[in-house]
């Protein structure tokens, strides 16, 4: 939900990232961390595991700059991508205002990234939330392993309406900043249509 | 999609004087105001280089986990938290249901002087917290825009933020 500010003159979103364990949402979030200048990030918190699980959500606030006068500021969440996790996933989906899905393009993950993709319609659902009207964007990860399967048939098979789809490599930043900004773009021009209230 | 939060500059002024004044009553480090969705609202205290943003999201991840412990065992809510450290400790409620108050306190307060002064602050924000949601009802009834600076936004205005 966004939260916007007169006071201090600051629109907050907040942008999660979706997937199945392993398929690289925490490593999006570290490069884009990795690639932003000091003064537009916060600190990056990770709740993780001792072997660097995600346990309950890893947090990257982001200073964009200014748009007619407002400062945006774009939260991004990740969420615990195994399984079991799914209470504290629920969670994070509160007042989502885009989405993110982070598919696993190797073969063997591909039911792992249908389950994971029927795991975030629901819980979007008991939120009150429809994919269909969330911004949301498909991001093809982990491009350059062998096993991968074909961008067209993961997209045939994970699309839900056409959204953006990009192919990525997360751990060396391909196609995490064109995520970024589709979704980011997609938030913003929903304000708009909302008229901001 | 839901509708955004919106805090205006009247409210967000009586907001900081109620935590202003809780902070000295209740004898506080630091007061802090955050949406249970991690925005942080206001602020006030003494601990200047404390990370208000990431408090803000650590604050709205432990409540959404509390609440979640407190639906497993057939609660509503756990509506006030504590913790307690060496040297401070958190002081954690909620206002208006929908607000988390912080309160960052050491040994010159104590835990109970800390919970009176907090149901005193919270009714006085409730009343706060009443009047902005009737604002946005009645704004939103009578079709006037809250002047949104993203009413015009532009692509060119997006893509300007990732240059």
């Amino acid at each position: 939900m966004t939260f916007i500010n007169y006071a201090s003159r600051e629109i907050n979103c907040k942008i999660v990232y979706y997937g199945p364990g392993l398929g690289g949402k925490t490593t999006n979030l570290q490069y884009i961390y990795d690639s932003t200048a000091a003064q537009s990030k916060g600190k990056l918190i990770s709740l993780a595991t001792e072997t660097d699980r995600t346990l309950f959500f890893d947090f990257l606030p982001l200073d964009l700059g200014t748009v007619r006068g407002f400062k945006t500021r774009f939260h991004l969440y990740t969420v615990p991508g195994q399984v079991f996790y799914d209470a504290s996933r629920k969670l994070i989906l509160k007042g989502v205002d885009g989405m993110v899905f982070v598919a696993d393009s190797q073969r063997e993950r591909m039911d792992a990234n249908i389950e994971a993709i029927f795991n975030l319609e629901a819980n979007l659902k008991q939120h009150g939330y429809d994919l269909m009207k969330v911004p949301y964007v498909l991001q093809l990860n982990k491009r350059d392993l062998p096993n991968v399967v074909s961008a067209s048939d993961l997209t045939a098979e994970l699309s839900r309406k056409g959204e953006p789809v990009f192919e990525g490599v997360a751990n060396r930043g391909v196609g995490v900043f064109d995520t970024l900004k589709a979704v980011a773009k997609q938030v913003l021009l929903e304000l708009r249509k909302n008229g901001g209230g | 999609m839901s509708t955004p939060v919106v805090l205006y500059e009247q409210e967000y002024e009586q907001l900081k004087r109620v935590i202003t004044r809780l902070c000295a009553d209740a004898n506080a480090k630091f007061v802090f105001l955050v949406d249970k969705n991690g925005q942080q609202i206001a602020a006030h205290g003494e601990m200047l280089n404390l990370d208000t943003t990431s408090l803000a999201s650590l604050t709205a991840g432990n409540v959404a986990a509390t609440d979640g412990l407190a639906h497993l065992i057939g609660e509503r809510g756990f509506p006030v938290l504590s913790h307690e450290g060496e040297r401070d400790n958190l002081h954690i409620s909620i206002v208006a249901t929908r607000v988390i108050l912080v309160i960052i306190f050491d040994e010159r307060s104590s835990l109970g002087l800390v919970r009176l002064r907090v149901k005193r602050a919270t009714a006085e924000m409730n009343s706060i917290f009443e009047v902005i949601d009737t604002k946005v009802e009645r704004e939103r009834d009578m079709g006037i825009s809250l002047d949104s600076p993203f009413a015009e936004i532009t692509e060119e205005d997006i893509d300007a933020l990732f240059n």
